[in-house]
Order: C-alpha cells, then sequence, then structure tokens
C-alpha cells in the first residue's frame, strides 16, 4: 500500500495521532480528489439535475395543475385526485396491473427458482440448456414478440390450432375480457430465464459442505431444500422479487401491442401505464397524467417498502 | 468474477471418494430431469420457431399448421415485408442502430467516469450521492417523461434522436453506474496506488488502469444497452413521431395496422427481422451477458 493509502487507513481507524505533515499532504490528496470527482461526476450530476430532480418535481406540479400542452398549465389544487377518485377507467386498470404483478412475478420467480434448482447438479450440458431457457427473456420486452403474442393467442393462432388436433375448440384468447390479461401473465412468465440465471449464481455461492454434512446427517433431499437451499438463497429470492414486482408494474409494450394501444377488450389489458399515455400522450390530459405518475410511484414505493418490512421475517443473512 | 472463484467448489472438480458413489445413484434422476430440461426448452422455444416457419410459407397454411415443417417454401414475405412501408425497412434498421450507437458510447463514457468517482475518489456528500443514483434506478420513467416531454419539445428536440441519446450521455442509466461501481471495487486499489507512485493523476489512472481492466463491465453494459435500446418501445414511441425517422420497435408497429388483416407472413418476417440483432448480440456475448446478470445478483 502506498504511503498515501497508509495515511488513509490510520485517520479512518481513528488510532494515533498524525503528524502536521502528513495532515497537510492528506488534505492536500482530498482537494485533488474533490477536483477529479467533480469533473468525472459533472455528467452524472448534470443528468441527475437536469434529466431527473428537475422533471421529477415539475411533474409533481404538474399534478396539480390541468396542462394540456397547449396552454399554460392552471393550478387546479386537488381537482385531479378527486377525478382519480371518481374514474371507473382507473380502477379498472388498477385492477389488471395489480392482478399482473400478484399473479405473474410469484409464478415467475418460482418457474426460475425451480429450474435454478434442477440446472444447479452439476448437469450435462448446463451451458446449452441455460441459454436456451435465457434467451426469451432478452426477446421478450420487443414489440416482435408481443405480435407473436398476439397472433400465438388469436382465435386462429398457434394454441387454438394445438387444441384443435385434441378437439377443442379454443376462444380468442387475447379478444376475451376474461382471458386476455392471462396471455400477457403466460409472457412475462416465459421471460423467467432471467432470474433464473441470477438464482443459478446464487446457488453457486451455497458451499457443499453444508450438504455433504446434511447428508451425514441423514437428512433427506427435500430437508436439505428447507433447511439450507432456501434460506442461504433468501437473499437472492429478495432481490429478484423486489426487481420483479418494479419492472412489471411498469409493463408498457406487452399490453399495448396486444391490445393495440387500447388496453381493450373491455378494458382487461389496461395496464398502468398504458393508461397513462392515453390520458398524457393520447387525451393531452398532461396534468392529469402526471397525478398518475406520482400515483405509480407511490404504489411501487409503498410494494417495495412492504417487501423489505416483510422481508425481515424471512430472509436470511449469514454475514 | 465471483461465479469463476466460486466455480471451484463443483463437486466434479473435488478430490475425494464421495462424489463416486453420488454419481451412480444420481443417474436416473437425471435422466429424469434432462427430460423435464429438454420439455421445457422445447415449450419455451416453440413460438420463436413457429414464427421463423411461419414467415417462410404461404399465408394460407400459417394458421392451419401448428407443426414446424414447411410444406411449400414463401420467400416472398420477406421482400414484401421490407418494402411495406413508406421507407424500406432497412431504413429503420438504421435508423434504431443509430440510436443504439448513441446510447451504448452514451452509457460507457459517462457510466464508466461516474462508476470511477463513486469507486476510488473521496468528496464530500459522496454518501449522499450515492444513494441518489441508486434511488434512480428505482424511479419508474413514467414520472419524468411528461416534463421531459414538455422540455424537449421545448427546445425542438422531438424528432429528433436527442431525447434518446442525450441522457444517456448523462448517466441517467444509473444501473449501470452501480454495476461498475462494484466492479472496480473489486480491482486491487495496489494498482492505482502504483500508478500513483508513478506520477499518474486520476485522468490517467482512469483511462489506463482501470478502464482496460474493466473490461468485462463495459462488455455487459454494451451488450444490456444494445438489446434494451434496440427494444425500447415506450420512449422511442413517445418522442419520435416522423415516419420518416422511426426506429424498428415503431415501424413494426405501424406494420401492424397496414397489414393485420392478409399479410401475416409480411408481419411475421419483419419481426424475424427486428430480432436477428438482439440474437447475434446474445450468441456473441452471452458469455459476459451471463456473468454480468450474475454480478449483479451477488449479495
Amino acid at each position: 500500500m502506498s504511503a498515501i493509502g497508509e495515511l488513509r487507513t490510520l485517520s479512518r481507524s481513528g488510532r494515533g495521532s498524525l503528524t502536521a505533515d502528513q495532515k497537510a499532504a492528506l488534505k492536500k490528496e482530498r482537494s485533488r480528489d474533490s477536483k477529479a470527482a467533480a469533473v468525472f461526476l459533472a455528467p452524472w450530476l448534470l443528468g441527475l439535475v437536469g434529466i431527473t430532480i428537475g422533471p421529477m418535481l415539475a411533474s409533481l406540479y404538474l399534478a396539480f395543475t390541468d396542462y394540456n400542452l397547449l396552454q399554460d398549465p392552471n393550478f387546479v389544487g386537488l381537482e385531479n385526485i378527486q377525478r382519480m377518485v371518481g374514474d371507473e377507467r382507473l380502477g379498472k386498470s388498477l385492477a389488471a396491473t395489480l392482478t399482473y404483478v400478484v399473479v405473474s412475478v410469484p409464478i415467475q420467480l418460482a418457474v426460475a427458482l425451480g429450474l435454478a434448482l434442477l440446472l444447479d447438479r452439476g448437469i450435462r450440458g448446463l451451458a446449452l440448456y441455460r441459454s436456451m431457457l435465457y434467451l426469451p427473456s432478452l426477446l421478450g420486452a420487443s414489440v416482435a414478440i408481443a405480435v407473436l403474442w398476439r397472433l400465438v393467442f388469436g382465435g386462429e393462432g398457434l394454441v387454438n390450432a394445438f387444441l384443435g388436433l385434441f378437439g377443442i375448440q379454443g376462444p380468442a384468447w387475447v379478444a376475451e375480457p376474461d382471458t386476455a390479461l392471462g396471455t400477457l401473465i403466460v409472457l412475462h412468465v416465459w421471460t423467467f430465464g432471467a432470474p433464473m440465471v441470477i438464482f443459478l449464481a446464487g446457488l453457486r455461492q451455497i458451499p457443499r459442505q453444508y450438504y455433504d454434512a446434511a447428508s451425514t446427517d441423514g437428512a433427506n433431499k427435500w430437508q436439505q431444500l428447507r433447511k439450507i437451499t432456501l434460506p442461504l438463497l433468501s437473499p437472492i429470492i429478495f432481490f429478484n422479487l423486489v426487481l420483479g414486482l418494479i419492472g412489471s408494474f411498469q409493463s408498457f409494450t406487452q399490453a399495448f401491442i396486444v391490445s393495440n394501444g387500447s388496453g381493450g377488450p373491455a378494458d382487461s389489458t389496461l395496464f398502468f401505464s398504458l393508461y397513462l399515455y392515453q390520458e398524457g400522450f393520447a387525451g393531452f390530459r398532461m396534468g392529469y397524467a402526471s397525478a398518475l405518475a406520482w400515483l405509480l410511484l407511490i404504489i411501487i414505493g409503498a410494494f417495495t417498502a412492504l417487501n423489505f418490512w416483510a422481508s425481515k421475517y424471512w430472509v436470511f443473512y449469514d454475514d | 468474477m465471483t461465479t469463476e472463484t466460486l466455480a471451484t467448489t463443483d463437486p466434479t472438480t473435488e478430490p475425494g471418494k464421495a462424489p463416486l458413489v453420488i454419481k451412480h445413484r444420481r443417474r436416473r434422476p437425471r435422466v429424469l430431469a434432462h427430460v423435464g430440461l429438454i420439455l421445457v426448452a422445447v415449450v419455451m422455444l416453440y413460438p420463436l420457431l413457429w414464427m421463423v416457419t411461419s414467415s417462410l410459407r404461404p399465408n394460407d397454411e400459417i394458421f392451419t399448421s401448428p407443426g414446424l415443417l414447411i410444406d411449400t417454401f414463401d420467400l416472398s414475405h420477406y421482400p414484401d415485408g421490407w418494402n411495406a412501408l413508406s421507407k424500406p425497412f432497412g431504413s429503420y434498421l438504421l435508423n434504431s442502430a443509430l440510436v443504439v450507437l448513441g446510447s451504448v458510447v452514451g452509457n460507457l463514457v459517462s457510466c464508466s467516469m461516474a462508476a470511477y468517482a463513486f469507486a476510488r475518489l473521496q468528496f464530500r456528500a459522496k454518501t449522499v450521492a450515492f444513494a441518489a443514483m441508486l434511488l434512480t434506478i428505482m424511479l419508474p420513467v413514467h414520472v419524468l417523461i411528461i416534463p421531459q416531454y414538455v422540455m424537449f419539445a421545448q427546445i425542438g428536440w422531438i424528432n429528433t434522436y436527442l431525447p434518446l441519446i442525450v441522457p444517456k450521455l448523462l448517466a441517467t442509466d444509473a444501473f449501470f453506474v452501480f454495476l461498475m461501481v462494484q466492479f472496480v471495487r473489486g480491482i486491487p486499489r495496489e494498482l492505482d496506488e502504483a500508478a500513483r507512485i508513478d506520477g499518474a493523476g486520476h485522468a490517467r489512472i482512469f483511462l489506463q488502469v482501470i478502464l482496460p481492466l474493466m473490461v468485462p463491465a463495459l462488455a455487459t453494459t454494451t451488450i444490456f444497452t444494445f438489446i434494451w435500446t434496440w427494444n425500447d418501445f415506450f420512449s422511442q414511441l413517445i418522442f419520435v413521431t416522423d415516419p420518416d425517422l422511426y426506429t424498428v420497435p415503431v415501424a413494426l408497429r405501424q406494420f401492424i395496422d397496414a397489414q393485420s388483416q392478409s399479410d401475416f407472413g409480411a408481419l411475421f418476417a419483419m419481426s424475424v427481422v427486428s430480432l436477428i440483432p438482439v440474437f447475434l448480440v446474445f450468441l456473441f456475448g452471452q458469455r459476459f451477458l451471463l456473468r454480468g446478470i450474475a454480478t449483479t445478483g451477488g449479495k
């Protein structure tokens, strides 16, 4: 370690006193660092202020106005919030979004975890399986896959052609209010590869000795899973859960393409971000859309906070 | 990184007697595991394969045959789809490539600079700045997009690619800053302190010591930025409304409206074309990609 490094450690530890010369050297080093930090962080800081915090504050202000892009915004107080209370489509949008998130995220994680466990046993061809299962996660967010889904689950699509082989006449899945959301849930589950890869990395960090010790003590596979794997993997499960929830609350493309931008049939796929788009960018009700954006932020924040609170009871940190 | 160091704990590489016994006992469950995995993989990839084959058969055969065997090869969907919109599809590919290139360069430059500062420099309010950076990862784009739209409209940037690229130049993809900070922290400090002693300043340490060692993190950033920008629909839909400037996702959406009733084959064909770049990046970059995604999940 260099002289400066030693000085830093010394001053940080609080033990031992530095000579005046050493203090001066450290001070010089700090001012050098600060100047460099100003340069290195300049783009990020500009972005934080100009592209993130500024717009955030503006969005908060707009949420209390009737802004429509063409005229200057008027402050309307709580009108947008009152409007939310009586907004039937907002209710449907919340229902669709919550159903989607609450159903598809746990299923996706369960499938991801199950396959990660299967792949973790030093199986032959691991790399090939992993790649094949991971591929859909990369393509899943694209318009092309949403188009594919619309056709696969259409009245004469692939799914019904399959069912037809068994003499079953399936519904037009994407055109029925009862099943349209389900097709989007299937699409989301289909992209389980990304959390699966994270699970795989987590599984590798569990020392093999734990399992050897457990089987010596006569623990069977199920007990080993419950007493070793799941507790040690719980921080990763938590990580995937938080990321999955935050991401799926913001889903847009799939619902937009499958419903042709309408959120239909009967608003059954009217995801929150789709409704926000309709209000703001199609209806030019930017004030109301800003209020919706803040509602989304509050909902995501609440879910994330709830998650962190609940994690005390099931997430196990060994360090 | 972590995955590599830990790979040595794989039971097959461990010396000793235990693995032989276990291997014998486990044979049957392993066959079952393979059967299960192959089944899952087939189901997962089937829709993709069906899309490719559908783009190669005549329209009237697409929905009558769920199978993957093609009776009559019909390559005409590709030229038809390519020329179906007001401009050939190639020009939308080029537009997307431009946006992707700008985004990749932007993220590489700005995020690595910020990461160096967070990982290596001491400055006031560092903790606050770092926390702010982490918080922006979780911020939904919806809270920002309306004021951003207004702002970009006022400075005349709507229907240019600037609203898509400039934020990347300003390190607003904080996820990559975080990824790189984690990576730089893993590089031994002795290396840059040695360069210090040789008289190098922070600019030289960053450019000549840290950046060359960051290649895996930079590769991960490049690949993810490529794929996410290529797939991004929401912001491209909002900021680009001039049909001549459409990027691939927006053009493809336009295509559905134009074609949906009759020419499914052409729709499939252009969907396939739009996925090829992502597929290629996946093919060549998956080593970095899987490692990158794995390290983000580490504790």
